[in-house]
């Protein structure tokens, strides 16, 4: 269990290069039978346009697990990551078409800290609206 | 109407032991669309120091609000669930979930506050095998839209 990132080989400031990740009603359909939340907002647009939203939503879990990949992906080992939490800004609205909407991660190591850890400022957006606010991952690299 | 404060400070019972399951964890990554071998190949788990194959970062919120999940149902509280949103959440990982795990969940509703016309309840569960190893502790908030009003 060893992140592919060396400590010595990052900055403050590093930037961690944008990843889209494309997310469609059946990705939400899947995601609510692998997660067991079967909250109506996230499938059902009758029910969500009841309740006086725009349309279906994503869960923010689905949204922060794009986020957690991106953090893995970089790192190298997902066992690295040590703290990770986020805030859920706005919502990702989820169209029934083929297309479905795009959440936009990126990342910048915001601070190192002791025994090889670092602390990477992440940011996700849908559209023009940043979906995650305060979302940062402690990693443990090597 | 806002949610009964009454609440805040109480600790459920801890859950009954939820097994990881491999079948699981690739359900779950598969959901999540991340082909990450870690999460499907025993193998390539082992080969890189684990016992079984491994779960993703955000996996422990298939069972970490089992054990305050009464609370939530409990109309005493107030919770108009139709009206809630994800609001927060945060991991703090001691190991990886892996495969075989037996994990135990002990919620605690730690704040409940409005902001702005929303009401928000935050649950803090600490998940630990069934021999009391430290595993994770989570932190979720969630929103009821317009529960202050």
């Amino acid at each position: 269990m060893t992140a592919t990132v060396k400590y010595d080989e990052v900055e403050v400031g590093q930037e961690i290069p944008v990843v889209d990740y494309n997310v469609r009603r059946l990705n939400l359909v899947m995601y609510a039978g692998a997660s067991g939340d079967f909250n109506q907002i996230h499938w059902n647009e009758r029910f969500a346009k009841m309740v006086g939203l725009p349309d279906v939503i994503a869960h923010g879990m689905y949204t922060m697990a794009q986020a957690g990949r991106f953090v893995t992906d970089w790192a190298g080992d997902p066992g690295a990551v040590v703290d990770f939490g986020v805030r859920f800004s706005s919502m990702v609205v989820v169209p029934d078409d083929d297309q479905g909407a795009t959440v936009s991660v990126s990342g910048v190591v915001e601070e190192k800290l002791e025994d090889k850890r670092v602390v990477i400022g992440l940011t996700a957006r849908s559209g023009d609206q940043k979906v995650l606010s305060k979302a940062r991952a402690v990693v443990q690299l090597s | 109407m806002a949610l009964n404060r009454d609440f805040v400070g109480r600790t459920y019972s801890p859950s009954a032991p939820y097994e990881v399951s491999r079948v699981k964890i690739r359900e779950f990554a598969a959901a999540i669309g991340d082909n990450n071998p870690l999460y499907r190949d025993k193998e390539a788990a082992q080969a890189a120091g684990y016992p079984d194959v491994i779960a993703p970062p955000t996996f422990p919120i298939v069972f970490s609000l089992q054990s305050g999940g009464e609370a939530l149902v409990d109309p005493d509280l107030g919770l108009n669930l139709a009206m809630v949103v994800h609001g927060e959440q945060r991991f703090e990982y001691v190991r990886q979930v892996c495969a075989g795990d037996q994990l135990v969940t002990t919620a605690t509703i730690t704040d409940i506050r409005t902001a702005g016309r929303n009401e928000l309840l935050t649950v803090r569960s600490e998940v630990t095998t069934v021999d009391g190893e430290p595993v994770c502790v989570t932190y979720n908030t969630i929103v009821e839209r317009g529960g202050a009003g």
